[in-house]
This record gives structure tokens, sequence and C-alpha cells, in this order.
């Protein structure tokens, strides 16, 4: 397992993978495969890739704990950079379709619409985290501050769930998914700090 | 959940009561009835779109009408395959899927409440009631998309001479057909059913209002409210009720099931109005099925000097 998981090509694999919902919606606007409404379809796909794509970066820090495998940090910069793809994506499809790519229009519309100011928070609260992604921001950041800039996925999360919920008409289903995933996920870290921190209070007590 | 019997469509109400408990009658009945159907078919007859995926008979003579706009119809296909039938699901592709073994045959709708000839109309009386016309209307979803349809029908007020409603009668309740067993997906829709619908009386009388039993020259698809539909081209698509079952005439201002649901987004009227935005998205432009961008959308659908004269002097921000 974990010669797996630390194989470059296993890496290459899950980038590739992680590219293959971009290439089907390519493939199927090209072959007109989209339906009556194409660009809704490709806005509702592209936001449902972002969301998912969140849920499984925030999995690798649980699931790493959980099953010991340390290993599983390797994906979590590629797996959280998509997600920011596939929002770019979804970012575009309302600024050009819906705005006709008039940024003046799409601001009017981000101060009106609840659902949508949620949606845009998520997505420039995103971006310093894609920009701070690499190696060279993390060295300059320091760990810490590094870590603590990061934990704005968590907002960005709750948001993007809001926002899928704000949008639709009666049939919660769908959002409420996402909700439950993303609570899990972020109760797992306040059930864990809260254990973590017991531990080291102990620790600490037995040792003075 | 709840299992609610429809009471208008029982086998008791198809079969008379006399004559399916006496069972040599009723085999010879049948006999009779099925000699019958073969010397003369009748449209709707023929239409059986229980093994059809769409109802595919064609109208023979269509009378063009006045109210039809020239623009670009919408394709049968895309009108076909995105829809809202909550019934049938809520994503737009499920209808087409779901719908598809919905039995329509037989069918009545009954008229009732304060008219002069309360009465019940078979699919065939209906289609009796006055000559087809072809309509081809834009269409507007409170969901900012549009879709141009020729509608076939006719103006709702010929039914409405028929059953003469009395002076107490100021609106008029619609209520679709709803059967769990048929349409098990209604039960993630998130809406109460069966769904209920309701138009002030001159509304209905509006020449635009069509009562609708057809589509691009054929009768109606199921995803599309088969066998007869309220066509209202100047108020936002949902106001217009599909699978039409039931129509009453009331002093009170009937409920409709999106208002129920939330009253601050979806009001009685729901006329198109860009200037009066839903809550949480703009209504000052629609996407035409078909285009990219977005184009402006007209007062009352651009029906406004057909309709607007029955809204003077309200307040159509308050009267959403």
């Amino acid at each position: 397992m974990r010669a797996i998981l630390t194989s470059k090509w296993t890496k290459a694999g899950v980038f590739m993978l992680s590219l293959v919902p971009f290439a089907l919606l390519v493939w199927n606007s090209v072959g007109n495969k989209l339906g009556a409404n194409p660009v809704e379809s490709l806005q509702h796909a592209t936001g449902d890739w972002a969301l998912r794509f969140l849920v499984f970066t925030l999995c690798i820090t649980p699931f790493r704990k959980m099953f010991h495998l340390p290993e599983l940090i390797r994906f979590r910069r590629m797996l959280g950079l998509f997600a920011f793809f596939y929002v770019c994506l979804h970012f575009f499809t309302y600024l050009g379709p819906d705005q006709n790519f008039s940024l003046s229009a799409m601001l009017k519309d981000v101060v009106k619409r609840p659902f949508i100011t949620l949606g845009f928070a998520a997505f420039v609260l995103m971006i310093p985290l894609a920009l701070t992604s690499t190696a060279g921001m993390i060295r300059r950041l320091g760990g810490k501050r590094w870590q603590q800039l990061h934990r704005l996925i968590y907002v960005c999360a709750i948001l993007a769930v809001v926002h899928y919920y704000w949008l639709v008409k009666s049939d919660i289903r769908k959002p409420l998914v996402y909700g439950v995933l993303v609570a899990l996920l972020l109760l797992w870290r306040i059930l864990n700090r809260r254990k973590t921190t017991a531990s080291a209070k102990a620790t600490a007590a037995a040792t003075t | 959940m709840l299992l609610r019997k429809n009471p208008d469509l029982t086998y008791a109400d198809v079969t008379p009561r006399s004559v399916y408990v006496d069972r040599r009658k009723f085999l010879k009945t049948m006999g009779v009835a099925s000699a019958l159907a073969v010397a003369g078919p009748k449209v709707w007859e023929l239409a059986s779109p229980s093994n059809l995926v769409f109802a595919a008979t064609k109208f023979a003579t269509l009378a063009k009408s006045q109210y039809s706009t020239n623009e670009k119809q919408n394709t049968f296909q895309d009108v076909t395959h995105y829809n809202n039938f909550y019934e049938f699901g809520t994503d737009k592709t499920d209808p087409a899927k779901n719908a598809v073994n919905f039995r329509t045959t037989p069918w009545s709708v009954a008229v009732e409440g304060d008219v002069a000839k309360p009465r019940k109309f078979t699919m065939d009386e209906i289609l009796k009631i006055a000559p087809l016309e072809e309509r081809i209307y834009r269409h507007r979803c409170v969901e900012a998309w549009s879709i141009v349809v020729p509608w076939i029908g006719f103006p709702f007020s010929a039914l409405v001479n028929l059953v003469e409603p009395t002076p107490k009668a100021k609106y008029v309740a619609f209520t679709s057909y709803f059967d769990l067993g048929q349409m098990p997906q209604a039960r993630y829709a998130g809406i109460d059913f069966p769904y209920v619908e309701g138009l002030r009386l001159d509304e209905a009388m509006n020449p635009l209002a069509l009562l609708c039993v057809g589509m691009y020259g054929e009768t109606l698809a199921n995803q599309d409210g088969a066998p007869v539909r309220m066509i209202l081209p100047w108020k936002y698509g949902f106001k217009s009720i599909k699978s039409l079952v039931k129509i009453r005439f009331q002093e009170k201002q009937p409920r409709s099931t999106w208002n129920i649901l939330a009253p601050n987004e979806y009001g009685f009227y729901s006329n198109v109005n860009p200037t009066v935005d839903h809550p949480r998205w703009t209504q000052s432009k629609e996407r035409r099925l078909g285009e990219i961008f977005k184009r402006n959308t007209l007062m009352f659908n651009g029906y406004s000097d057909i309709v607007a004269g029955m809204y003077s002097g309200m307040d159509l921000k308050k009267n959403y």
C-alpha cells in the first residue's frame, strides 16, 4: 500500500483521473451532447465537480489519521488545486453566458443575490489558497501561518454547500448529501482536535 | 408518506357500478364496446400513450391563430427532454424517462363549484368543445429559461361558457392528476401533491388562456402534461398546470402549490415581469433554449397588449 501511494505513477494516475470529468465536458460540448440547455448543464457539472474535489481534499487528513496512511498527504495539494480548477470553470460559465463577460454586471449580481454572494465568496477565498500552494510559498509563509491560512478551505466548503442549497427550488437531496459529508469531515476535525489537546494536556500533566 | 387516492379517477367511475357487478352483462357490453372501438376509432383512443414513448396521434385540421408568434420554434426534442414535472422527478431530464408509462386513457376532467352546469368531461368531449387551433407561444419559466412551442388547443373560455359560472364564481382552481403508484419520484420533490393552481375568472377568460391538448401537430407528450393542460403564456410556466383532472369555480382565491411552499418567492399572479426579481435570481433576463447568452425578458412575456388591462391599477410589485 505504501509503495503504491508513494509511486509517482499513482500520482500521475490520480492527475489523469481528475481530468476525466473535464475531458467529458469538452467532449460532450463539442459533440452537442449536453441536452437542451448546455450552458446550465455545464454550470451544474462544474459546480458539482468543484464540490466533489473540495470533499476529496477534506477527506485527506481524516483518512491519513484513521487508516494510518500518512502518504496520502501527497495528493492533497493536487486535489485542492483541482477543486480550484473546477471552481474556475464554474465561475467562467457564470461570468460568460450569464453575465456576458461584464464584470460590472457580475458584481451587481453578486451583491444582489445571496446565493451568488456565497458562491463568489467561496471562489475568491480559494484564490489565495491556490496561489500559496507551492513549496516556495509554504516556506515563505512558514508552516504555521500557512496552515492557518489554509483553514479557509473549511469556510469555502461551507459556503459552497449553502450556495448549492440556496439554489435549488424544493428537492434538497443533493445539496443535503454534500452538507452531510462536509459536516462529518469538519466534525471529525473538531473531535480530533479535542482529543489531541486533551492528550497533550495529559502528557504535559504527567511530565510535570 | 401520504397515499392519496384520487377521487376523480377510479375504475368505478370508468365502468358504471351496475355494469361491473354483473359479470355476464359486463362481458356482453365489453364485446359491444370492442366492436365499436374497431368500427369507429376516435383520435383519443388511438393515442393510448401507455405503450408509446410519445403520444404520436396527429391532429388533422388545425386553425392558425392571430396570437401565434413567428419566432423560431424550439425543437420537439428540446421541449420533450427539458421538463419541470416534479411528479416525475426534479431533474429536467427525469420526466422524459419516468413518464413513459403514464396512463392517460381513460381520462376525464371534472368541472364543479359555482357553475350552473357542473359536469365531467371525457377526453373525447373535451376535444369537441371548440375547434382546435395551433398557437405558437413563448413560454417563460420562473427559472429564467424560455422556449417557443406550437401548442394545440382552444380558448379556455369555451369550456367556461359551457358550464356557465354563477355570479358567485370569482376564481378558477385547477388540480393535477396525482397517483403515487405511477409517480413514485414525487416523494422526493419537496412539494405537496396533487399540484394545484388558480386564476382569477377574468384571467381564465382571456383569449390567450389556452386549454391545451397537443403540440407540434400531435397529442401532448406525457412529460409535457398529457393529455390536457393549461397554457398561460404571460405567466411563469408553473402557473400552466399539467395533466388536469379538476376545475373548480369558486368565490375564494385558490391556493397554488409553489405559493404554498414559498409565498415570498412565488405569488398567486406570477405574471412574467422583468422588473420584479425572484428573491434569489434576476427575472430581467432569460435564456432561450438553444442560445448561449441571455436575452431580455419582456413584460408579460411580450403579451402586454392582450393582458395588461387586467392588472391596471394593481401594484405588481406587491401582487407578484
